[in-house]
């Protein structure tokens, strides 16, 4: 069951052989591409890095102006990612329980984020968020700086990460079972406890998966938050920005030696997503 | 996406108005004041002005150009890819597999800016290939092919995650029928397999296309942005705000949107066809419809 790739449907096929032709040049086609585009370019960065030595990449990717990128990209994906399991799980909730008008136009705008290009989103965020700017002109005043700050980054990767919290729940919260639900109703729960012993501990594996994919695109973000952080060393500036930067200044081992860091932590992220999706797959048959 | 609400009538009660007013709030303050804000400042100066920043800017004009033949050559590319691959994970069983399906999500959880270094790492002037490209006199970064090869990477999941669990709830049936009727491999693809999966293949183009077009990350990386040359139209959109060029880049922002709002049109149109043929099929595998011995009477 195990064996099962979190994107295929389990089926009870269990098929050894077949007479199906095309074996060797599908085979043929896919190792071309992942082992060219995928493992050979990513290994390539990592020898790149080690070659460089313990020391010697330690001076590049651990320098005070990394650590600060380094804590700057976690704490602001960190944010994003709980703001948007928070919000993704009630506009799911809404989008599936609750019946109104205008909800299909709601549930095809949660998409938005995935088809707009994320310098659109960053050039529109910066011009609402400056002083002078739609939300910026309410929001400045009051000492609200959404735009060429911390704030701004943790906006945008809202932004661009709430479409992965809201569609990994909305199908779990389809598929809960509602009697279950009503049975803690006429057994005297209250709304709240019937949320949150009933209905929470069905859709918290969905909502952490959400979660993990959420902080994952966060972290690896760029386009849309090179136009409202202002980039400001030590303060506004994340890691891929940083590396972006050593790579201007033609300061390539610095530039791996940080991509390999920024690699490390994506990579747990997709372990951790990998893990939980096989969980809930096993606790939803 | 969508289903029935099973329970519309909280939809009245206090807290239900109150959720759904959450809602709508997250969606129109994150998503729809951004989307209406770049129609309505690229359009402030005039629909003259407008098109005048989009058609009378020599390096806009060949921003859009570039665009319209990177993004087209990546999504061709990860279309073959697509189908190849998920026909070996759909169809086949060998060691290896599950790491495999597991390889093709890594372009998500990649940041695009570490892509676009791993390529200039091989393809750059002090890359890995980086001599031997030289003597060969072709250019890969900052250049077309580098844009294509940089895009492709990022879009690679989006295709074959979208044909892997069609094809493995549609089943090799109807395929090895075919085979077995006399059909070779050529034939079971374009009148089986192609028809079955049309729906799903077409949706992960449209999102393959959507994200390519915009894709900024790894090709800012790769490009080395030099106007009128390797600037793609999500490059100028940055060149031209750092240039302090606002109407401008929001004119040529306002042509991504609007691409963006056509791609989730299609987007809903096409789910809407998946979501009619999955219930075709489960209609048709019903017990006593069929006569599949491994559903028949074994209802969850």
């Amino acid at each position: 069951m195990n064996k099962n790739p979190p994107t295929s449907i389990p089926t009870r096929r269990a098929r050894q052989r077949t007479v199906l032709p095309g074996f060797g040049l599908s085979a043929a086609i896919t190792s071309l591409m992942i082992v060219g585009l995928v493992v050979i370019p990513l290994a390539v960065l990592i020898l790149r890095a080690a070659s460089l030595g313990p020391a010697g990449f330690l001076a590049a990717a651990w320098t005070p102006r990394a650590r600060a990128a380094y804590a700057v990209s976690l704490g602001a994906s960190l944010a994003a990612a709980i703001i948007s399991s928070l919000l993704g799980l009630l506009v799911a909730w809404v989008l599936v329980r609750l019946e109104f008008p205008g909800r299909r136009i709601l549930d095809a705008l949660v998409d938005v984020p995935l088809a707009l290009p994320t310098a659109v989103a960053g050039l529109v965020y910066s011009t609402l968020y400056v002083e002078k700017g739609w939300l910026g002109q309410i929001l400045v005043p009051v000492g609200i700086k959404g735009a060429y700050s911390r704030l701004g980054i943790v906006l945008v990767l809202v932004f661009v990460s709430l479409p992965f919290a809201i569609r990994v729940v909305q199908p779990v919260i389809e598929s809960l079972d509602k009697d279950t639900e009503e049975a803690a109703r006429l057994l005297g729960a209250s709304k709240a406890q019937t949320f949150l012993r009933v209905v929470l501990p069905g859709i918290l594996p969905a909502v952490v998966t959400g979660f993990a994919l959420a902080l994952a695109r966060a972290l690896g973000e760029y386009g849309s938050v090179v136009f409202i952080s202002g980039n400001m060393p030590f303060k506004t500036e994340i890691a891929p920005v940083l590396i972006v930067s050593r790579l201007e200044e033609f300061a390539y081992a610095e530039a791996t030696a940080i991509a390999v860091v920024l690699l490390g932590m994506s990579l747990s992220m997709l372990i951790v997503v990998n893990v939980l999706q096989q969980r809930l797959a096993r606790n939803a048959q | 996406m969508t289903s029935k609400p099973r329970d519309a009538a909280t939809a009245t009660s206090p807290l239900g108005l109150l959720l759904i007013t959450g809602a709508v709030a997250t969606v129109g303050l994150l998503i729809v004041a951004p989307l209406a804000s770049v129609f309505v400042d690229a359009f402030s100066n005039g629909p003259r002005a407008w098109w005048e920043a989009l058609a009378h800017d020599p390096d806009t004009r060949h921003a859009i150009w570039l665009s319209l033949t990177v993004a087209p050559i990546a999504v061709l590319i990860n279309t073959i890819f697509g189908v190849a691959a998920a026909w070996l994970v759909a169809r086949f069983r060998f060691p290896g597999r599950s790491l495999l399906v597991s390889l093709f999500d890594v372009p998500f959880s990649v940041s695009p800016v570490v892509a676009g270094l791993a390529l200039v790492l091989i393809f750059g002037r002090q890359g890995l290939l980086g001599p031997t490209l030289a003597w060969l006199a072709v250019k890969v970064i900052f250049a077309w092919p580098g844009l294509v090869l940089a895009t492709t990477f990022v879009t690679l999941p989006l295709v074959v995650r979208e044909l892997i669990p069609v094809m493995e709830a549609i089943g090799p049936e109807e395929e090895m029928a075919a085979v077995s009727l006399g059909a070779n491999g050529w034939q079971v693809f374009w009148r089986v397999t192609l028809p079955n999966i049309r729906w799903a293949l077409l949706h992960g183009v449209v999102l393959a296309n959507a994200r390519a077009m915009g894709e900024f990350g790894a090709v800012y990386v790769v490009s080395g942005h030099i106007a009128g040359a390797t600037d793609t139209m999500p490059l100028r959109v940055e060149k031209l705000f750092q240039e302090y060029r606002t109407p401008a880049s929001m004119a040529v922002a306002s042509v991504l949107a609007a691409l963006a709002l056509l791609t989730l049109v299609a987007k809903v149109f096409i789910e809407r066809q998946l979501e009619t043929e999955s219930k075709e099929l489960e209609a048709a595998r019903a017990p006593g419809a069929d006569t599949d011995p491994t559903t028949g009477g074994l209802g969850p």
